[in-house]
């Protein structure tokens, strides 16, 4: 019988040991992600002289700081060697199953656990990144927590957690070519604005969901972070149990019919109530690209930089001023035209094998006209890029094929973009200096990227002959 | 005394830049607090960020506006406002997972209206103002200013309480037990 209640609030119901006063539940955690920040965490279990408790269910991902090309020789700052090798380190001695830079499994936490059958549907997943959420793309319930709290998820295999406010978002109709999750995304942001979603848990609905496929629905999932939510789930159907039949860590035969039963059992019901409801007509949907330094400033590829004087908050008014000052942009300047310098096709947003294959027919048998680099998010992705040829078309084009990693979406691994220097970026946030001190960042899709290598300026994909 | 910080949406990559993320936490990161806006690219102390305008004594508490703390999850964006001196920060919302690492790490992170923030910033930038913050009552006082803040229960008493929150969660360890016992018998997963 399925629960009248939203997926996010039965996989808590099905997690929650124990509550207490205030209503925080204390919460069972099925898979933790750790990074190279963890070692501080590592630190403070010995100080207390804590176990890990569940090495089994604790994956750790060298995604951050690696170098995207020249592997581990390639690290030449004594921190990056330091929290590498303390990854290492710690995961050995607990028994931690790490990826680690070399190994075939290395990739992005968001890309890599997924692919390779270690998220799955219904179960919770925590980690320090903070796109953690990616993982509802599964159907899985994924939420960044920091630092003290892994240490406490490290000790404990659980974590409090107060319960969030339900908030549906239905995407009806059907998108237009060209348009991808991330300009419904970008779009829905754009609307609720950066703080929009705040204490709020996101559940995904509509035709436009319905058909859209596993990889897209994580790119979804993962930038509703950018609106404030605490997590973004979209509840697993055919599709999702599909992606999962075929990943090599998955559980077959009679353990995959027991993840199916359970995860069938935790959908919401047809009269499930949500407390708060908003709804996206996918017609009205066109490529986006940011102007600003929020991911809330985001506009359709035909329209033009926004006049901070027509904002009613004195506030935002002063906030989008800096903003289009820092980006070296004035009102009325059409996103169209606008030149860039370099190019990021990448991130735990857009590095799966779908959107390198986006990019790459935008990019087959054309050359980009400024330099870039493409990254893809795991060493999987990268070698089945391979296969299909893709990493050919790239490097065709000019662009530069690199290794796994976090790159330049965060600029912790060398991979930056220099002062006043303008990126098509396929990452998550354009927040000042995110990708190097000075930098400006653009936010778009895959294809969008691609053709503003094409062009050497922001142009709309659909357009290109 | 307090300061006043007006955009809203200020992230945690303004907070702390990611390129200082890898230090250790004793190697102490007061100087790392808004780093990028307060230091030029040659080191310089610029000295015209709010935290740096002379107030005459330390500066305890901010005023932020709303999604204050939005973006990463790096709790070394908290680390920097303690190693600072920041004791609580006052803003209409925050990023949840900032602000659940401010009680972690003895900062409050006290919730007001938008109103009532944007009356604080007000009185704050006018001349410099000594704000108190008291976890127990849940008040703010500004000279002839008082209004209360909101924070759940189980936050201040993390914040008050100095106990290890592992020690707390591990009185409930036969529940965990159970529960694995019990989920490994559904739906192993290891």
């Amino acid at each position: 019988m399925a629960l009248s209640s939203s997926f996010y609030r039965n996989i808590l119901d099905a997690h929650t040991l124990t509550e207490n006063a205030s209503g925080d539940r204390l919460v069972y955690v099925d898979r933790h992600y750790i990074d190279e920040t963890c070692f501080t965490c590592f630190d403070a279990l010995d100080a207390r002289k804590r176990k890990l408790r569940r090495p089994d269910l604790t994956f750790a991902f060298a995604d951050h700081v690696v170098p995207t090309a020249g592997g581990r020789n390639a690290v030449t700052s004594a921190e990056v060697n330091f929290v590498l090798d303390r990854l290492t380190a710690d995961c050995t001695a607990h028994g931690v199953e790490l990826f680690a830079m070399g190994s075939p499994g290395q990739g992005i936490a968001h890309v890599s656990a997924p692919e390779q059958g270690l998220t799955l549907p219904g179960l919770i997943v925590v980690g320090s990144d903070s796109h953690m959420p990616t993982h509802g793309g599964l159907g899985a319930l994924g939420i960044g927590i920091g630092l003290s709290e892994q240490t406490h998820v490290l000790a404990t295999q659980t974590f409090w957690h107060r319960p969030l406010r339900d908030l549906r978002i239905d995407l009806v109709g059907r998108l237009h070519p060209h348009v991808t999750a991330k300009d419904v995304v970008l779009t829905i942001i754009a609307r609720l604005g950066a703080a929009g979603a705040i204490g709020y848990a996101v559940e995904f609905a509509g035709d436009v969901i319905a058909t859209m496929p596993v990889e897209q629905r994580m790119t979804l999932c993962n930038m509703m972070v950018e609106g404030g939510a605490r997590t973004a789930i979209v509840p697993p159907d055919k599709l999702t149990f599909d992606y999962v039949a075929s990943r090599k860590r998955a559980p077959i035969d009679e353990g995959f019919e027991r993840l199916a039963a359970v995860g069938r059992r935790l959908l919401p019901s047809s009269d499930a109530v949500y407390e708060r409801y908003e709804i996206f007509d996918a017609h009205g949907i066109a490529p986006m690209v940011t102007w600003g330094i929020s991911p809330q400033d985001a506009s359709p590829i035909f329209a033009e930089v926004p006049d901070p004087e027509d904002c009613l908050d004195g506030a935002e008014r002063d906030r989008q001023r800096r903003a289009l000052d820092y980006m070296g942009l004035s009102p009325g300047m059409t996103l169209l035209g606008m030149p860039i310098d370099t190019i990021f096709i990448g991130s735990c947003t857009n590095g799966r094998i779908e959107d390198l294959r986006s990019a790459a027919a935008v990019l087959r048998d054309r050359r980009a006209v400024v330099p870039g680099i493409v990254v893809p998010g795991s060493q999987a992705v990268k070698r089945q890029a391979e296969a299909e040829g893709l990493d050919k078309i790239f490097l065709d084009a000019g662009l530069e094929w690199r290794d796994a990693g976090c790159s330049m979406c965060v600029s912790m691994n060398g991979d930056f973009v220099k002062p006043g220097e303008r990126c098509a970026s396929t990452s998550n946030r354009n927040f000042k200096g995110r990708q190097g001190p000075g930098s400006r960042t653009h936010l778009m899709s895959p294809a969008m990227a691609a053709a503003a290598a094409v062009a050497g300026c922001i142009v709309d994909v659909r357009e290109l002959d | 005394m307090a300061v006043a910080l007006e955009a809203p949406n200020i992230d945690t990559d303004q907070i702390i830049p990611a390129r200082f993320l890898l230090k250790p936490r004793d190697a102490g990161y007061a100087n790392l607090l808004f780093h990028d806006h307060r230091f030029t690219a040659e080191g310089i102390h610029r000295l015209d960020f709010p935290l740096d305008c002379e107030v005459g004594e330390p500066v305890r508490i901010l005023v932020a506006n709303e999604n204050f703390g939005c973006g990463s999850a790096r709790e070394q964006a908290v680390y920097a406002l303690s190693d600072f001196g920041i004791r609580a920060v006052i803003a209409p919302s925050f990023g949840e997972i900032f602000r659940l690492n401010c009680i972690r790490n003895g900062v409050v992170p006290a919730s007001v209206t938008c109103e009532i923030a944007a009356q604080l910033r007000a009185l704050v930038n006018h001349r410099p103002v000594r704000l108190n913050v008291d976890l127990q009552t849940r008040q703010i006082v500004a000279e002839a200013f008082q209004t209360r803040f909101t924070i759940e229960e189980s936050g201040i008493e993390r914040l008050m309480s100095g106990r290890d929150e592992i020690d707390d969660t591990m009185v409930h360890e036969a529940a965990i037990a159970a529960y694995e016992a019990k989920r490994e018998q559904i739906l192993p997963l290891s």
